[in-house]
């Protein structure tokens, strides 16, 4: 793992319940919080939230439960969100803008619009999305802190 | 202009109760889907308003990641509790408007707001 190299200035786990849509963006909210404390750049802080957003939205949305980690060392920022649940049956058609299983109570809230993984990839430098089909899902995503580093 | 303005020009309601109605907001974005609102309502920020239909907790969270300026409601949509309890504690203004969107955002647009995004990319 790369963060074993790096040194972690900051790990907090933060537990997602699925279906707690009332909190929705509760999670993302701490996270923001967190970033805007670390003193981060404000673009920075705007991506890494909207991903983390999307990430939480999706284990409400379709898990039973999971959680984000977030690690904040001095060259990047790193989330994981894992979760227990139903899974991705076909990752690659998941990734795909519009693509979306949501049902009509995720859409009712405004969500469920296909945009959520695709909208992760466009705000993270690195993102990594693995699934087993009725047991979960594992996201990763990296948001470098100086472009400069950026592979 | 004014947030106060915004007011007079949709006819609206302040719902939080000490709400700066002097923030400038020079920019909207107006959406019912926040999938919309998280994939496109960026760089603005602080200046900008969002117009919405959506009146659950979930917009207040939205909006905060982006440090969104104000939220109105359309069409007389009246949020929840959790809603007005969320925006107080972030201090975002939430208004609500008898208009429904269309005439929202032309009444707006005609005032000189500007779009927060004029249009996507690959659309």
């Amino acid at each position: 793992m790369a963060e074993a190299e790096e040194n972690i200035r900051f790990h907090g786990l933060f537990h997602i319940e699925g279906g707690d849509f009332t909190n929705a963006g509760a999670i993302s909210s701490r996270v923001k919080k967190i970033l805007k404390e670390a003193g981060l750049p404000g673009k920075i802080i705007l991506r890494t939230s909207i991903a983390a957003f999307e990430a939480e939205m999706n284990v409400i949305s379709y898990a039973n439960q999971g959680n984000l980690s977030l690690f904040i060392t001095p060259r990047f920022l790193k989330v994981v969100v894992k979760d227990e649940g139903i899974g991705i049956p076909d990752v690659d058609l998941a990734m795909s803008e519009g693509y979306s299983t949501a049902n009509e109570k995720i859409r009712e809230l405004g969500f469920g619009a296909g945009m959520g993984l695709s909208n992760i990839k466009k705000n993270t430098d690195e993102m990594i999305l693995t699934s087993e089909s009725g047991r979960g899902t594992h996201l990763e995503f990296i948001i470098y802190l100086d472009e400069q580093t950026k592979e | 202009m004014k947030l106060r303005e915004i007011q007079e020009i949709l006819s609206a309601e302040v719902l939080t109760e000490g709400a700066d109605l002097d923030k400038q907001i020079k920019y909207a974005f107006a959406a019912d889907l926040l999938s919309d609102v998280l994939a496109l309502a960026r760089g603005t920020g602080v200046q900008t308003l969002l117009i919405t239909g959506i009146v659950h907790p979930q917009v207040i969270h939205a909006s905060n990641i982006f440090d969104l300026g104000a939220i109105i409601f359309v069409r007389g949509k009246r949020p929840v509790e959790a809603t007005l309890q969320s925006a107080i504690e972030n201090q975002i203004p939430l208004l609500v408007t008898p208009y429904i969107m269309y005439e929202a955002c032309g009444r707006l647009y005609q005032h000189g707001i500007k779009p927060s995004i004029a249009k996507v990319k690959n659309g």
